[in-house]
């Protein structure tokens, strides 16, 4: 079970980049009232774990909800030691200065139910039988997510978000939000999302699912009774989603067919290796000790389910006939995995349901990872549309 | 102060409507006419700084190329589809009209007049494509590729069984005020039309 980060202070380091939130540490919330579920049974008990950038301001109006991806966790920005060399995973977009500006705005970012990064999950103990959950924890859907971050907003003292932001399926999640809570929700800032996944985007995650379950160290999902991890399932799956996060033309202009190793020179034998395999296998193996499997088995499930308008009459109009707050949606040129089209699709139930939109289809060779990414266009849009959601808190 | 094409059209488009501009530039169209008519709005725009521009104004911006048409938007879900100066940047203005009139209750449209005193005197002295303050490209990077005068704009109305709800002509340049009333094609520097079908 992945453990939580030490709670001593860390020391200060000597230089972090001005425009850095800094040391950040997590923050532990229990949540004793039962939690129903969409899938009729209830948690009784859960824990969210959840960082905060910024100050919340005295009207408590300037609170900004971050929805991570697939992959994603708590930890969106800053560091988390001195020696740390990773920032959080929106590092990018989040900080002084930033489009999310965290002297402007008070940045909630937690770990979602059914995580693997310290919220209650397949990695918890269920406390009927005193073992993890494992392959027993509740499927989840996007709109438990939204009950429970309702109830951490509830704690934090936030009536209404200034903004509900994410990307991929944390766009989906700020989707929801705009629906479930419409009176909660000022704006909502969806990234290369949809409505829905299309097939091809279910068949992807099946491959992966598929995987993972092929591994044998996967015990039918009892792996951690068996002290077994499937690590060649977890990376292979991790391999399969990472090209389809990037582009034809990225791959080529990063790795091309350069060689890591190896040579095709005429008369050796040297085995060959290509740096996009290298690259590969490297980000498979990272991913395989820092996500547990059946996580990644609840959480693309919850993204293949996911339909915003399945209990609106299939209508994404009628759906967003509920929200009230204002939508920035925002795609990337290159994202095969959410394409423009699909946010072309949010846009055009958004003006036939008579909501405020703001549409950019960021240029970009990056593919669907580009919402991570820095790009000059995406920050220009995002910073603008921010200052303006700034001005109303 | 408002371009005069956008002051003068605004008497057009009903209080509290529903409008969709196109090609609406920096959103000051929208904005003010949602100040003084009170309309919900939608501006179409493919130019990145134009974008951002609209979302400091606070206006509902989409990206999006005209020329791709409007098949995204249902057959009169807008009380007034608004294009002004953006006609003579398109592949095929005919088809956009087209689009506008399906998509809008009216349409409003404005232009500059190909066939205006200045830019025939241009051609004619100067043997040079024209080159205006308002429309101030060279012939090889112009994004204007089909300019019209207001005779070949009514043909094309004619020609459509559009219907002319309102005409306006205006030129900024003095004696051409007055004489702009007899003999518009001649004399307007912009276009003006408030159409139906």
């Amino acid at each position: 079970m992945p453990e939580l980060p030490d709670s001593s202070p860390p020391d200060i380091p000597d230089s972090l980049p001005l425009n850095s939130v800094g040391l950040v540490e997590p923050q532990v919330f229990e949540f004793e009232e039962p939690l129903e579920l969409s899938c009729g049974r209830s948690l009784n008990a859960y824990r969210l774990v959840v960082e905060t950038y910024g100050e919340l301001n005295d009207k408590k109006s300037n609170a900004i909800l971050i929805c991570h991806a697939l992959s994603g966790d708590h930890h969106a920005a800053g560091y988390h030691s001195a020696n740390d060399t990773k920032v959080g995973w929106w590092d990018e977009y989040i900080g002084p200065g930033k489009p999310i500006d965290t002297t402007l705005f008070y940045v909630v970012s937690l770990n979602n139910l059914g995580g693997c990064h310290g919220s209650t999950g397949p990695c918890s103990i269920n406390p009927d039988t005193d073992k993890p959950w494992g392959k027993d924890f509740p499927p989840l859907r996007i709109r438990d997510w939204v009950h429970s971050q309702a109830r951490l907003a509830d704690r934090l003292g936030i009536d209404q978000w200034a903004a509900v932001i994410g990307g991929s399926l944390g766009g989906m999640n700020a989707m929801r939000w705009s629906i479930e809570y419409p009176e909660r929700v000022r704006h909502c800032a969806v990234i290369a999302s949809a409505t829905k996944l299309t097939a091809q985007n279910i068949a992807f995650n099946e491959i992966a699912r598929r995987a993972i379950r092929s591994d044998a160290q996967f015990f039918d999902g009892d792996f951690l009774e068996q002290d077994a991890i499937p690590r060649d399932g977890l990376a292979l799956a991790r391999m399969i989603g990472h090209v389809t996060y990037l582009s034809d033309e990225l791959m080529g202009e990063r790795f091309g067919r350069e060689l890591r190793s190896g040579s095709f020179q005429q008369g050796l034998e040297a085995p060959v290796e290509f740096q996009v395999e290298s690259y590969l296998h490297h980000q498979g193996k990272r991913f395989a000790e820092s996500f547990d499997a059946n996580t990644y088995l609840l959480m693309t499930k919850i993204l293949d389910y996911f339909d915003l308008a399945r209990e609106y009459n299939n209508d994404p109009v009628e759906a967003f006939g509920h929200a009230q707050c204002k939508f920035l949606v925002v795609s990337f040129s290159s994202d095969w995995r959410f394409s423009p089209a699909r946010s072309r699709e949010i846009v055009d139930a958004l003006i036939a349901a008579n909501r405020d939109v703001v549409y950019t289809e960021v240029e970009s060779t990056m593919g669907h990872d580009a919402f991570l990414l820095p790009n000059e266009r995406y920050e220009s849009v995002f910073r603008t549309y921010m200052l303006k959601v700034a001005q109303e808190c | 102060m408002l371009r005069i094409d956008l002051d003068i059209l605004q008497q057009w488009v009903p209080v509290n409507s529903r409008v969709l501009d196109l090609g609406c530039g920096d959103g000051t169209l929208l904005k003010s006419l949602a100040e003084n008519r009170q309309i919900e709005g939608y501006g179409l725009e493919i130019d990145p700084d134009e974008i951002t521009a609209c979302i400091a104004q606070g206006v509902n911006v989409i990206e999006k190329d005209i020329n791709e048409g409007l098949a995204n938007f249902h057959d009169k879900s807008f009380d007034a589809v608004v294009m002004t100066y953006s006609m003579q940047a398109l592949r095929r203005p005919d088809l956009v009209i087209d689009e506008m009139l399906r998509v809008g209750k009216e349409c409003i449209v404005t232009f500059p007049n190909f066939g205006s005193i200045r830019t025939r005197a241009y051609l004619m002295l100067r043997g040079k494509m024209p080159v205006t303050k308002q429309l101030a490209y060279q012939w090889y990077d112009t994004p204007n590729i089909h300019f019209c005068t207001i005779r070949d704009f009514e043909e094309l109305c004619i020609e459509k069984g559009i219907q002319v709800l309102h005409r306006e002509t205006v030129s900024t340049h003095s004696p051409d005020q007055h004489l702009n009333v007899f003999w518009p094609n001649m004399f307007a520097e912009t276009a003006i039309y408030h159409l139906a079908k």
